[in-house]
């Protein structure tokens, strides 16, 4: 994973609160076995829409996506993350997340900021007064800046601290392996096992 | 410490916990078992590929196929070549990683929250992991299931734990008993209407109260299914003797010794008196009607002798806003009773509602009458094994002879990834889980329901209730 600073990109104002994942990315494009190429999946069915907000030339090239509360609820499918990430976002603000998106989120290098919902609207306002206009993102400081406006966003400090870093998260738990070991040594002997099958 | 009151959820988490996290650092949780299905792992096994690294524990790990698997022709190559290679995908990874796979046409095939308790692997006391949100369904046996992306999926996969924040809990007190004709599919989508489809998040719930003890293992199952609608990480129910008794004898289920251990165990799980939630919730069961959904969250849900609710009755502008929008996309005019919503296709299935139970209930209110001429109905079980019980029970020729398509098992047409999808603008009364826009196909409209409406609303051909039919 790369690491993540500082960022300065496109603003998209998403006026809609509840964003499920079936409308971030429909289940038709969950058939594929990759882990690229879901730019075309991305919001797939409003794109359709001429009016809606991507298919805006200012918009178009997105890569700071403001939207309503409770952003990503319903299905875990990654492939929402990763469908915003090819299309080119690097960070989303809302004044909710839902926590699976979230965690997802953390995994692929999106940053995922909580604002309050008055800085959701301020900065809606902002970049509709100036539709293309770039936000800044400051992970350091944990703030979103577009021009004047500058606005505080939370995010769980772990997750923050291993985007600053870069880490992945398999090489930081087995560095705890041991751990695991004397863990697996102390299971009662009820637990369940898939291995050998019985029927 | 030791004599501190805990709940259940803090129970399992505490005698899970690998290493306590520090400095703000999530705790390192042991998972006990995590299923697996085509959709959410091709691109975690390439990751294990890529790194070189192999699964720690595929005793632990079970697969079956189940998203976008046919649930007509089974016995025939996969006709959608995309679908086809993602099967094969799986297949493939299982036997690469040596996990035990349940594919289609094996009796032990079906959604994977159905295969996991009707196999006796999944316990009370135990974590149990799938990337799939739905995996809170486990929960109705007092485990801590959570629903995971493909990242994490890799990770259980890698190292059989999970780096977890520690939740918040929220006690979901159900007192009474519920009216004829009213199922846990009405009490858990009251509760999302109540609480709101982000009121969970953060939290365990915890469903407890004289209306939950009574309720059978299937029926726990739907409502804990449902706790990722109200944004909630898991759900759960305290284990107690009908918990024991379904599990008693099933295939995976422990044995002499080792069952004795297990229950003596379990009995210490429920939640001790004193315990604090950090926040409590009430529903009287004694006044629960059919709940049924008139928008596209899972929140925007009435009573079914509700009308359609006008967008200013809701306060938060937000909301306000939203239920402008899912009525335009449901096509709905405020103040219209929800009973004289007319539907085209009524679905009876998914990990909420595709238990045997379901499919005896709705099959006992058919039984002997005619379906409505402009409805189709799909009745997709939950499993090959819920397949082989319903028709050995003769099931099948009541659903049959009503004129519902009997097919294989599947998640089918509750997200519609399958060829079981609605048409552009269709309307469905739906026993699954999520009503989004778009969910069961492009342009289509969803009408959460519970068996029983499901099945009165086959009959009618309008949202309605058993006790509708009795009224003719």
């Amino acid at each position: 994973m790369d690491k993540f600073t500082r960022f300065s990109g496109v603003g998209v104002p998403l006026r809609r609160s509840n964003v499920d994942t079936d409308q971030i990315i429909p289940a038709v494009y969950l058939k594929r076995i990759t882990k690229t190429g879901f730019d075309d999946a991305l919001f797939a069915s409003w794109r359709n829409d001429p009016e809606f907000i991507l298919n805006q030339d200012a918009y178009k090239h997105g890569e700071v996506l403001v939207a309503g509360p409770d952003f990503g609820t319903g299905s875990s499918r990654e492939h929402a993350v990763w469908a915003l990430r090819d299309y080119g976002f690097k960070a989303v603000l809302s004044a909710k997340f839902a926590d699976i998106f979230r965690g997802n989120a953390g995994k692929q290098g999106l940053v995922t900021g909580e604002i309050s919902e008055s800085d959701t609207e301020k900065l809606w306002t902002a970049i509709e007064a100036n539709p293309g206009v770039k936000i800044e993102i400051d992970l350091i400081k944990k703030v979103a800046t577009l021009g004047d406006l500058s606005v505080p966003f939370a995010i769980d400090e772990y997750t923050r601290w291993r985007l600053l870093e870069g880490l992945d998260d398999i090489g930081l738990t087995l560095r705890d392996e041991a751990a695991i070991t004397a863990f697996e040594a102390k299971r009662p002997a009820w637990m369940p096992k898939t291995l050998p099958a019985r029927h | 410490m030791t004599n501190q009151p805990l709940t259940l959820a803090e129970k399992v988490w505490n005698d899970h916990l690998v290493a306590k996290g520090e400095n703000g650092a999530p705790d390192l949780l042991f998972i006990d078992l995590h299923l697996i299905h085509e959709v959410t792992s091709p691109q975690a096994f390439d990751g294990l590929r890529l790194a070189g690294r192999s699964i720690r524990r595929p005793d632990l790990t079970i697969a079956t196929e189940d998203h976008n698997t046919p649930t007509v022709d089974i016995d025939k190559p996969i006709a959608d070549p995309t679908s086809r290679t993602q099967i094969e995908a799986l297949r493939y990874n299982a036997k690469e990683f040596g996990i035990r796979i349940h594919s289609l046409g094996d009796v032990e095939q079906g959604i994977v929250h159905v295969v996991g308790p009707q196999l006796g692997l999944t316990m009370p006391g135990i974590t149990v992991v799938c990337g799939d949100s739905h995996t809170s369904t486990h929960g109705a046996f007092g485990a801590l299931a959570i629903g995971i992306g493909t990242s994490e999926v890799e990770h259980v996969l890698a190292t059989q734990t999970l780096p977890l924040k520690p939740f918040k809990t929220m006690a979901i007190n159900v007192e009474g008993t519920l009216r004829k004709g009213v199922t846990a599919k009405d009490i858990i989508l009251a509760v999302i209407a109540k609480i709101g489809t982000g009121g969970g998040q953060g939290y365990v719930l915890e469903y407890r109260g004289s209306a939950i003890r009574s309720l059978s293992m299937e029926a726990r199952m739907t409502i804990c299914n449902m706790s990722i609608e109200a944004g909630a990480r898991a759900g759960m129910v305290a284990p107690d003797e009908i918990t024991f008794e379904y599990l008693k004898g099933r295939a995976h289920a422990p044995q002499g010794k080792d069952w004795e251990d297990a229950v003596e165990y379990w009995k210490s799980l429920p939640t001790d008196d004193g315990a604090t939630f950090d926040a409590e919730v009430f529903l009287d069961a004694n006044i629960l009607d059919p709940f049924v959904t008139w928008g596209t969250n899972p929140g925007q849900g009435v009573s079914l002798n509700d009308v359609v609710p006008a967008p200013s009755s809701f306060a938060d502008p937000n909301e306000n806003a939203a239920a402008q929008r899912a009525l335009e996309y449901m096509d709905l005019v405020p103040g219209t009773k929800m009973k004289d919503i007319k539907v085209d296709t009524v679905f009876l299935g998914s990990c909420t509602n595709s238990r045997i139970e379901d499919l005896r209930a709705a099959a006992a209110i058919i039984n002997g009458k005619k379906k409505s001429d402009h409805v189709r109905m799909l009745v997709v079980p939950g499993s090959a094994r819920v397949r082989l019980q319903a028709e050995q029970e003769g099931l099948d020729q009541i659903f049959k002879d009503f004129g519902a398509e009997w097919r294989f098992a599947g998640c089918s047409m509750c997200l519609g990834m399958n060829p079981d999808q609605l048409a552009p603008g269709e309307r469905a009364a739906s026993t699954s889980n999520r009503n989004f826009e778009g969910r069961q196909g492009k342009g289509a409209r969803t009408h959460l329901v519970s068996p029983l409406v499901a099945a009165a609303t086959a009959i009618r051909g309008t949202l309605s209730a058993p006790s509708d039919l009795e009224e003719n």
